[in-house]
């Protein structure tokens, strides 16, 4: 089996959660393996981090360098080809890194790319068999990905459950040196914040939120009366602030707020992993959507079958008379 | 400014229910409703701003059958200037590998400054545009919700976590993949999907780009689909049944019980 490198992303000295995920994947493609972790970046974050992650990981890779102090993929992307071995198997967060990341390197490792997994079933042989899904969640499939040349996976956050009680003790090796040539065509500039709005959704107990079921602009109207009576907050999905219909500060997900209110009432909204993504604190979630097939009934509480134009309505004034 | 433009015909998510047929081998396809990825017609409108601002053209490409010519039809109506199909019985099958190399090949035989997609696809795989950027060595960046031009770089925003903007310069030639809510694509109306009725568009196949067709197609893919299923996924909603009167009592007996309602 080739060796397997998990690439730690980190914001302000700290790794984030994938680093444990990664780790638990990679124990399903082999259960012996000794995992590497690779912690790149500058200053002393880079070493609190590497001493960190030493204790889920068999061995750590550090890269501190000026040259690393914003991780932008083409950079990491130079870094990677220059030290990894040719069939290496790197396991990389599919999150708005990773995404940047990971195709182009397995183009430049001359390695199969696997794309978003959800679970790993193991490998037979040179063929790697993982879980993903297509059409936004409403179906899956079994993938098979021959590794033979090596992989670069990117695993979906939150999909593989971190397995806490096993400890490494791995030792950090500082391999700055090796780091080669980093020039690149593209330059980092600054992070620009995401605007604050008028309305905080994060601070509300209850959420009214509205998705593409919500067919026109005019139609937002029928959840604001609903929040209205209900004394909650209109969110929304993805589509909705793409159509401009609300401001992004109301946008629930992975790119836009993450809530943790007591009660989510999902309507139209179909359940996608990303807008789900910022829903945290297990609320109790309600879904209105009149396919029942939607991804959403899989994750909501309490589902109703219906078309919200017509029951959320019936519910507002329902609630208006109790 | 020559852009190309990568799109893909799909199924239309918000029209169509998806299921697995019977033997688990593929979706339903009859009564299917298509249309451009979401993501692409975002990445068309983009570029078709781009153009209008520093001049140039705008060409669509799409890797597919012959239906997919439907969607090039489309996006010229918006206001793309050129079409191009790349359609060949070997393509068949491929993986995103395999589409990527096929773009690349067609690239090569063109000139363009630019090369938009869209963040993904139907397959939610959001890999093709970096694996073109990183056989063709030009640089690339995703999820762009933000372009200006200044020379021969351009100033781009990445969406990033919590919708913060990672801004970068970026040299051209490059790669950028799309994301969602960087403009409002205009409408098509009847009239402007007349208007190129009748224009040809252009067709190539594994010949004519010079590609060997062992190496992609279902022969070439590294990745493979064994099968589509729907998984069972914990006990999932309990659903509420019932009259509408019913369901909106129960619906607020919970909402009270779980302080949704005071
Ligand atoms: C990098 C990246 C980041 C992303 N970040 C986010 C994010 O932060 N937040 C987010 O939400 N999305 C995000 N997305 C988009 C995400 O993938 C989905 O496209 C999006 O969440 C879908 O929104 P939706 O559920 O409203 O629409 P759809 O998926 O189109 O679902 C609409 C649902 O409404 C139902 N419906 C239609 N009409 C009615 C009716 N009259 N009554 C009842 N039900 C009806 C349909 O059955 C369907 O289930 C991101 C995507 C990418 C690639
Ligand atoms: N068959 C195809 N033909 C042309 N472009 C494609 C094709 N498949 C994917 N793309 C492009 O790559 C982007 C990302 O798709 P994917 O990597 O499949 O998620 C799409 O938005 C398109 O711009």
């Amino acid at each position: 089996m080739a060796d397997i490198y998990a690439y730690i992303t980190h914001t302000a000295g700290v790794a984030d959660d994938s680093a444990l995920e990664l780790v638990a994947a990679a124990k399903k493609i082999d259960a012996n393996a000794a995992v590497t972790a690779i912690v790149i970046g500058s200053g002393a974050d880079v070493d609190k981090v590497a001493d960190a992650v030493a204790a889920s990981y068999a061995k750590v890779l550090k890269f501190n360098l000026d040259a690393l102090a914003y991780p932008n993929a083409e950079v990491v992307r130079k870094l990677l080809v220059n030290v990894l071995s040719a069939d290496a198997i790197v396991l990389v967060s599919n999150d708005t890194f990773g995404m940047d990341l990971g195709p182009g390197l397995s183009i430049k490792l001359d390695s199969t790319f696997v794309a978003d997994v959800v679970g790993i079933e193991g490998v037979d042989g040179t063929a790697l068999k993982v879980i993903r899904q297509e059409y936004s969640g409403m179906v899956s499939t079994h993938v098979t990905a021959d590794i033979t040349n090596g992989a670069v996976i990117n695993l979906r956050p939150g999909a593989f459950a971190p397995d806490e009680s096993q400890s490494a003790g791995g030792s950090v090796e500082d391999r700055s040196g090796d780091a080669g040539d980093l020039t690149v065509k593209r330059t980092f500039l600054e992070v620009v914040e995401a605007e604050v709005g008028d309305v905080d959704i994060t601070k509300s107990d209850v959420l009214v939120s509205v998705g593409r079921g919500i067919e026109d602009e005019e139609n937002i109207e029928v959840a604001q009366e609903l929040a209205d009576a209900m004394g909650a907050v209109v969110s929304c999905s993805r589509p909705i602030v793409d159509a401009k219909w609300l401001e992004k500060s109301r946008q629930v997900g992975t790119s836009g707020q993450t809530v943790k209110p007591k009660v989510y009432l999902a309507c139209g909204i179909s359940g996608s992993f990303q807008h789900m993504g910022g829903i945290k604190g297990a609320p109790f979630i309600v879904a209105i959507n009149k396919n029942v097939k939607a991804p959403i009934f899989q994750v909501a509480d309490v589902g109703i079958e219906a078309d919200i134009l017509d029951f959320l309505p019936e519910l507002t004034d329902a609630i208006k008379e109790s | 400014m020559e852009i190309l433009v990568c799109v893909k015909r799909v199924p239309d998510t918000a029209e169509n229910e998806i299921e697995v047929n019977r033997d688990g081998s593929d979706i339903e396809r009859d009564d299917l409703v298509y249309s451009v990825n979401e993501w692409d017609n975002y990445a068309v409108e983009e570029a078709i701003l781009i153009r209008d601002k520093v001049g140039g053209s705008v060409t669509v490409i799409t890797v597919g059958d012959d239906e997919s010519e439907e969607v090039l039809r489309r996006e010229m109506a918006m206001g793309a200037d050129n079409g191009l199909l790349l359609c060949d019985d070997a393509f068949e099958g491929s993986d995103g590998k395999g589409v990527a190399s096929l773009l690349k090949a067609a690239v090569d035989k063109g000139k363009y400054d630019l090369i938009l997609t869209g963040a993904q696809a139907d397959g939610g795989a959001a890999q093709v545009g970096g694996m073109l950027a990183a056989m063709l060595d030009y640089p690339y960046a995703s999820l762009v919700n933000k372009i200006e031009v200044d020379g021969d770089t351009l100033k781009v925003g990445r969406e990033i976590e919590g919708g913060n903007q990672e801004m970068n310069a970026i040299q051209l030639p490059c790669v950028l993949s799309i994301q969602t809510g960087i403009n409002e694509p205009r409408y098509v109306g009847i009239r402007g999907i007349r208007k190129v009725a009748s224009v040809e568009i252009p067709q190539q196949g594994a010949a004519d780009l010079g590609v060997d067709a062992a190496s992609v197609g279902a022969d070439g893919a590294r990745v493979k689909r064994l099968d589509y299923f729907v998984p069972e996924m914990g006990e999932g909603a309990e659903m509420l049944e019932g009259s509408t009167e019913e369901i909106v009592a129960k619906l607020i007996e919970l909402l009270k019980a779980k302080g949704g309602l005071k």
